[in-house]
């Protein structure tokens, strides 16, 4: 994982539909116990293509900034 | 709008674009596993993003289903009306205050069944509204009874031997009624979806985005589509970009469905020429004084 990003799975919110191990471009999801995870010694690019389909917003990329961006934005809000 | 900062869990884990424009309290939603319209709400919620709309000037109307638990995720000002009537609601708000963007989040038998009457109107009245329709072809929330886009042919628990109504086309259907702008996406095509109903908001006038969803759990169950993947993928296959579609013959788009914006004119939008009324009367009222 390179850069400033990093794939998040939230498993208490997924429900194991598949639907990102499925459009994966690279393949490199898979499901375990009705889980989704990442499959061991493949390559994630961090596309977001799952973020993009995943019906409960449970897999998503975070960027390291993301954390002040969203403290910042609660003092905003 | 209250301090909703304070109500917001800060550490649970989701990304930005969930934290700021859902009610995380409320999430997970009660949407079955794989259901489209968890798809489509993001892409709701992303098109607002990118248009830098803000939440306090965004209504979002929802009427009843599946599709209309919407307004309870998103965190709006929001408002979960009677079923069907979530734009005669959405019509009652923007003629209030047509500043207001007001987004009508609504699924495929709510906007066409019960509340059909109020979308041909809306429609033919070309009020600055827009409208979301998550069509799964059919009624989930009920118990999988076919609904009036439920395709001819295909199974229901109203329908066990086929249905025998042809179906409608939302996006055909609000277009013959006079929408100035009418569009299709899907659950799969999330980009394109994206821009569309982004071009929905910013259009001026009445826009109707019908976006395919899929209900993997009855329409997938009664018609053996199986499971949401399948039902995904059905969409990456056999929809077409508009502007390919244009260049085929009805033979070949048989059984596909267009993707993009069908149509988009311009007509004087409602609340403007309704405005602009009040004011000739005040100012003939005064003239006569």
């Amino acid at each position: 994982m390179a850069g400033n990003k990093r794939l998040v799975i939230n498993s208490a919110w997924c429900k194991g539909c598949g639907i990102c191990a499925a459009f994966c471009p690279k393949g490199a999801l898979e499901l375990v116990d009705e889980k989704v995870r990442r499959k061991e010694d493949t390559e994630c690019i961090l596309c977001g293509m799952c973020e993009l389909r995943c019906p409960d917003y449970a897999i998503y990329i975070e960027e390291k900034d993301d954390e002040e961006a969203r403290n910042q934005w609660v003092m905003s809000y | 709008m209250v301090n909703r900062g304070d109500v917001k869990p800060k550490n649970k884990q989701m990304s930005n674009l969930v934290y700021k424009y859902m009610r995380p309290e409320h999430l997970p939603h009660i949407w079955c596993p794989g259901c489209g319209n968890g798809i489509i709400m993001r892409d709701v919620a992303q098109a607002i993003e990118n248009l830098g709309l803000s939440r306090n000037n965004t209504i979002i109307v929802s009427g009843i289903g599946c599709s209309s638990r919407a307004a309870g995720y998103l965190d709006f000002n929001t408002i979960h009306t009677t079923h069907g009537r979530a734009i005669a609601f959405a019509t009652g708000i923007k003629l209030a205050n047509p500043s207001l963007e007001v987004i009508v989040i609504a699924g495929d038998g709510d906007i066409s069944a019960i509340g059909g009457n109020h979308l041909i109107h809306a429609a033919r009245r070309n009020i600055g509204i827009t409208v979301v329709v998550m069509n799964n072809n059919i009624y989930g929330m009920t118990g999988g009874q076919y609904s009036p886009t439920t395709p001819k042919g295909a199974f229901g628990t109203t329908a066990p031997y086929g249905n025998l109504d042809r179906s409608f086309d939302i996006a055909g259907l609000a277009y013959g009624a006079g929408a100035s702008f009418s569009a299709r996406g899907s659950a799969y095509h999330v980009q394109q979806t994206i821009n569309i109903i982004q071009e929905g908001i910013r259009h001026d006038g009445f826009s109707l985005i019908d976006v395919a969803s899929v209900c993997p759990t009855y329409f997938g169950r009664k018609n053996k589509s199986g499971s949401a993947v399948d039902m995904l993928k059905w969409q990456r296959d056999n929809m077409i970009p508009a502007e390919k579609a244009e260049k085929m013959s009805p033979e070949e788009l048989k059984g596909k469905l267009v993707l993009g914006i069908l149509h988009q004119t311009q007509y004087t939008e409602f609340t403007y020429a309704y405005e602009r009324l009040i004011k000739r009367l005040y100012e003939e009222r005064e003239a006569n004084e």
